[in-house]
């Protein structure tokens, strides 16, 4: 019997390697090595012939004496707040509606949910044409005459409110799932009591679906701070508007594939990955004061 | 007591009508952008400029898509980025399958450690492994090839985390039965349990499949060639050749993205079902 079941235990053990070998050794080959090495590149310069020499925390250094850097890590930042609680918000507002029981509302949810299969090069490529300052239909319906891409102060928000529109059914599709799950009994009773559709949001739907929306927020700032393919498409290297616009991944791309600075632009990811962290952390301290864990 | 209840049905259908308006005012705003895309995707360039905007196209011209096919070469196009979700795909659920039944499932020694590996990998950002992936297909002079594209996917941590999920909700009980029945460890995994995972499965399906499809940044990186781009990454190049040809760059923009909003609509309750169930891990 002993034996028998040592014999077993082993197979089990035989299968496990077996099965999680292939990903295991890919991921030590795609992201641990990788990811050791770019922590060193960012202590490294490049010399001739693709040579790399450690060179202390000189990229750091350089880095954090730039103002272009500091801009971008500014650009990233303001972009979270432009895009987080507009988009949450919005997206809680469809998902409360989409949970009504109305006529139509499969067909509501793929409309909004449409933005997510769609590319975002072709995404920006569109609003980008509606934003034209001459031509475009925004300014057109308008009547007006704003620089939307390349005035300086105005482009990090239009691409916000992009990014905001690209969002808001899968952010809503995630709320909604949540808002499902609370019981209607609640809403019974609350109805009984008098209460209305606005009361209820208030002191059951935001409650309840409180766990939902800390996920939400947390998933977007994180897509938030490493954004790049959106502002990429809709402000091109030669926007005389581009240091107002350049988020951190986006000057990371320029350094690393463009100028060709790879040592600096390994500093540049690794501090990215250091603020995401540190905002991810804020936001898992402060969801105490906030989302409701009970029931 | 009668006016009361009155007064609620009253405000009840108000209520529907502010929805209607509301939710329909949105779909609006939805669907715009790809409505103005693909009326200015059959005007001439003048047309398109026109002031004030003129809606429909006078006459519906077919130039603007013949123009964005001769200079990007779309064929290529989709068939790199077929053969890049392909094979993302594939890998995605095969390794993942089995990774996260083993991790789920199976006893043996190292287990929570290796998968701490996984959730490491979770947690950090793409771009923090792009220059050393890229260094690597550099040395090996595998850029501008599929296998390129497909390189970072080959296997997934996402995949593993949630397949692994699924695995642990299907009790232990069915893994038993079936060993008593005398399947082996392999045909247990292979022919009962893998089969209950199957939801699962598409929805990891689909979200690797939009993911791929929609990354701009390691298709530009590593695939300079025109021929050897991604839809996404091929667009963006028709952008630099023309700037101000609005109509062109809607045409290429619209033909890059049919064939995905194609399979939404025939899949849409999928699409949606499967990206928010990976979303809300």
């Amino acid at each position: 019997m002993g034996k028998n079941k040592t014999k077993r235990l082993n197979s089990e053990g035989f299968w496990g390697y077996l099965m999680i070998a292939p990903t295991i050794l890919g991921l030590m080959m795609l992201n641990i090595y990788p990811f050791i090495k770019t922590v060193i590149l960012s202590f490294s310069s490049t010399k001739a012939f693709g040579q790399y020499e450690f060179s202390g925390i000189s990229n750091y250094k350089e880095m954090l004496g730039n103002a272009e850097f500091w801009k971008a890590t500014w650009n990233s930042i303001y972009f979270c707040i432009l895009t987080v609680p507009v988009g949450v918000f919005i997206s809680l507002l469809v998902a409360v509606f989409l949970n009504e029981k109305i006529k139509g509302r499969v067909i509501f949810r793929a409309i909004y949910f449409l933005p997510m299969v769609v590319a975002p090069a072709a995404v920006a490529m569109v609003w980008k044409w509606m934003f034209n300052t001459e031509y475009g239909i925004i300014n057109e319906v308008f009547g007006i005459h704003v620089n939307w891409l390349t005035n300086p102060s105005i482009v990090l928000g239009t691409c916000a409110i992009v990014a905001i529109w690209s969002a808001i059914g899968y952010d809503a599709v995630l709320l909604l799932s949540g808002i499902q799950n609370i019981s209607g009994s609640y809403y019974e009773a609350a109805s009984l009591d008098g209460a209305g559709k606005i009361k209820q949001f208030i002191h059951i739907t935001l409650p309840m679906v409180s766990p939902t929306i800390f996920v939400v927020v947390i998933m977007r700032l994180m897509a938030s701070l490493k954004v790049y393919d959106l502002i990429y498409m809709m402000v091109e290297q030669s926007n005389p508007s581009l240091t107002s616009a350049q988020s951190l991944m986006y000057l990371f791309y320029r350094e690393s594939f463009v100028a060709g600075d790879k040592g600096y632009a390994s500093a540049i990811v690794v501090w990215t990955v250091l603020l995401i962290g540190f905002v991810t952390a804020i936001q898992f301290w402060g969801q105490k004061k906030w989302v409701h864990y009970d029931v | 007591m009668r006016t009361k209840t009155g007064s609620l049905e009253m405000n009840k259908k108000t209520y529907n009508a502010v929805v209607y308006l509301l939710l329909g005012a949105g779909a609006f705003l939805m669907i715009f952008p790809f409505a103005w895309m693909f009326l200015t995707s059959f005007k001439t360039v003048s047309e398109s400029m026109q002031i004030p905007p003129r809606i429909l196209p006078v006459e519906w011209i077919r130039d603007n898509y013949q123009k964005a096919l001769n200079s990007l070469p779309f064929v290529n196009l989709y068939k790199n980025t077929v053969l890049l979700i392909f094979f993302r795909v594939a890998c995605a659920i095969l390794f993942s399958s089995t990774a996260g039944y083993a991790f789920a499932k199976l006893k043996f020694k190292g287990k929570n450690l290796l998968f701490g590996i996984v959730l490491v990998q979770m947690m950090l950002p793409s771009q923090i492994f792009i220059i050393p992936q890229y260094q690597m297909l550099a040395n090996l002079g595998l850029t501008n090839t599929v296998f390129a594209l497909v390189f970072p996917g080959l296997v997934s941590a996402f995949g593993t985390f949630f397949l692994r999920q699924s695995y642990m909700g299907i009790p232990d009980e069915i893994g038993e039965a079936s060993y008593l029945d005398g399947c082996n460890k392999w045909q247990t995994f292979y022919q009962v349990m893998m089969p209950l995972t199957k939801a699962s499965m598409a929805a990891l399906a689909i979200f690797t499949a939009v993911f791929a499809y929609a990354d701009l940044m390691w298709p530009l990186i590593v695939n300079t060639d025109l021929k050897m781009m991604t839809l996404s990454a091929g667009l963006s190049t028709l952008k630099g050749q023309f700037t101000t040809n609005y109509p062109v760059l809607m045409a290429g923009s619209l033909m890059a993205m049919i064939p995905m909003v194609i399979l939404y609509l025939f899949f849409q309750k999928q699409f949606i079902e499967g990206i928010a169930m990976s979303g809300g891990k």
